[in-house]
């Protein structure tokens, strides 16, 4: 079963906390179910995506990291 | 045999010093936390609660459940420290040993200091939010508060987090707003300095913002003394000014058990390296955070990033070889502006601040930090990286 | 080089925050009247600030010496 993305949100060479707080603003006007793909260089972004999605309740569907770029696949709860 | 390290201070340094030595060494070592509570507080929150955007609740949480597993917590005072014995004597009469030293204890407030402060007891005196109890009952106080002169100044230097009493300034301006009481309220910023913000490009980016609420600015007024019967607060520099209320920062000090060991200075502060974090004259004592003499931000961010250098160094020394971690003067701090906007300093010796202009996303990233705070800091989850 | 008898010195090059005025302000509500604090100060408004604030305040700056890189400001606890 594929997961189809809502949205790519490209933060490429932003710094923490950036990475996360444009990702929750992008989460906001999404609809419940939608799968937000969010592409990082920062390699602080992996602690803080696994800690922001266990307090809010969104789902880190897959995390993998590819030539120094992590990409996130997020669902909104 | 492993090696001992106590740890005095559960804060955010000590917490986080613990949590990655015993991360780091395993079995190698042995890591002691001694605190009075036994409960570790989020300090930055006080602001929110004193502002009623914020409860007590979520500020204090169980120390043992911040550390790992195999790290020990004794809940007790730290009464002194016999380097000669090479041991912390406790206020239970207990001792505890070590081969390396952390001293995180922060730093303690002394509102006594001032005279006509009173101990925050929501009399005629001044209130601050620099504990749980000040918040709280300043919170009061502003929720009974209907009209009259605000001062809001600086009462003892150094203290924790410079940015504070810029920041309640500005969001207490927002709340009366917001209430409906601005026009009943006459506030005034009593700033230590020449300017309203000892960061020039950060008062820059604030001073207009006052001026454009009407919050008045008094420079180089360090407050000396309170009279709470007349209602009037006096300067070091000689100037008197007139309230109905006041918040003042208090007068921070050195922790007793530094004092009581004949480690402080004149204020009880240790004297630290800037780099190696060593306390002058100590063989494997380390300080950081609040307590030491360094002329840098007593704040949580320089605890939290002094951390990972003190942990590093003595896990160098446990193994016997050359440490190589050395604290860069990393800091990085929020500044709320009012309004869901904030602005954000980070700088290091080698580069100083370079604020950018309040906005939404640095709002949202402290109230992110606040959240996730947690879940996050004190377990080391935020990795090290260069400024 | 000053050859004033210098009670405590306080290295703030490089440091920000709170910087070195506020460093100046709380070593002297620390110290006894007649100490002698020296602050160094990369920052080049300290220049101003420093002076600026010990005429108002009243304290002794006795010295503003200029560094490869910082100045060192020698101030005594007056009052």
């Amino acid at each position: 079963m594929s997961t189809a993305v809502a949205q790519t949100l490209d933060v490429k060479g932003l710094s923490c906390p950036l990475p996360i707080v444009k990702t929750a603003q992008a989460v906001r006007n999404l609809a419940s179910g939608d799968v937000i793909e969010v592409l990082a260089t920062d390699p602080g972004a992996v602690p803080d995506f696994d800690a922001w999605c266990r307090t809010t309740g969104n789902r880190l569907v897959e995390q993998t990291e590819e030539a120094g770029v992590y990409r996130f696949l997020i669902q909104k709860r | 045999m492993p090696a001992q390290v106590v740890v005095v201070g559960g804060g955010v340094g000590g917490t986080l010093t613990a949590n990655l030595l015993s991360r780091d060494l395993g079995r190698e070592v042995r890591v002691t936390v001694v605190d009075p509570t036994g409960m570790h507080a989020y300090q930055p929150g006080f602001l929110y609660v004193a502002l009623g955007q914020a409860s007590g609740r979520w500020l204090s949480r169980d120390e043992r459940e911040l550390l790992r597993g195999d790290v020990d917590l004794v809940v007790d005072a730290a009464e002194s420290i016999d380097r000669s014995a090479g041991a912390v004597r406790l206020e239970s009469g207990a001792s505890l040993p070590y081969d390396y030293l952390v001293l995180a204890p922060g730093a303690r407030l002394v509102p006594e200091q001032v005279p006509g402060m009173s101990n925050g007891d929501g009399g005629p005196g001044a209130h601050h939010f620099y504990s749980l109890d000040g918040a709280l009952r300043l919170r009061e106080a502003i929720r009974r508060f209907r009209g009259g002169r605000v001062l809001v100044g600086i009462a003892g230097i150094p203290y924790k987090c410079p940015p504070a009493p810029i920041e309640f300034v500005l969001l207490l301006e927002e709340h009366l707003r917001r209430r409906g009481l601005r026009e009943k309220a006459e506030i005034t910023f009593l700033s230590p300095l020449n300017r309203a913000f000892t960061v020039e490009p950060a008062s820059k980016l604030v001073q207009p913002i006052m001026e454009r609420r009407g919050i008045a600015l008094e420079t180089f007024f360090n407050v000396e003394t309170v009279d709470p019967s007349a209602g009037t607060v006096t300067s070091l520099e000689g100037e008197t000014a007139e309230y109905d209320l006041l918040v003042l920062v208090p007068p921070h000090r050195g922790q007793r058990a530094v004092e009581e060991s004949g480690l402080g200075d004149a204020g009880g502060w240790l004297p630290t390296d800037r780099s190696t974090l060593e306390v002058e004259g100590c063989e494997r004592v380390f300080a950081m955070g609040d307590a030491t003499n360094l002329p840098i931000s007593k704040s949580g961010s320089t605890a939290h990033f002094e951390a990972p250098v003190v942990a590093s160094r003595i896990s160098s020394m446990i193994r016997g070889t050359e440490p190589k971690s050395s604290y860069g003067g990393r800091v990085m701090c929020f500044l709320e502006t009012g309004d869901r906007k904030a602005t954000v300093l980070r700088f290091d010796y080698e580069h100083p601040p370079a604020p950018p202009a309040p906005s939404a996303i640095w709002h949202t990233a402290k109230w992110m930090f606040n959240r996730l705070y947690w879940v996050t800091v004190p377990q080391g989850r935020i990795p090290e990286r260069a400024a | 080089m000053s050859v004033i008898q210098v009670d405590r010195e306080i290295d703030a090059r490089g440091m920000a925050c709170p910087g070195p005025l506020m460093a100046l302000i709380g070593a002297i509500r620390e110290e006894p009247v007649g100490t002698v604090i020296a602050v160094l100060s990369s920052d080049a408004g300290s220049r101003t600030d420093i002076p600026a604030w010990t005429t108002k305040a009243r304290q002794e700056l006795l010295a503003l010496e200029d560094e490869d890189g910082y100045a060192r400001f020698v101030v005594r606890k007056a009052r």
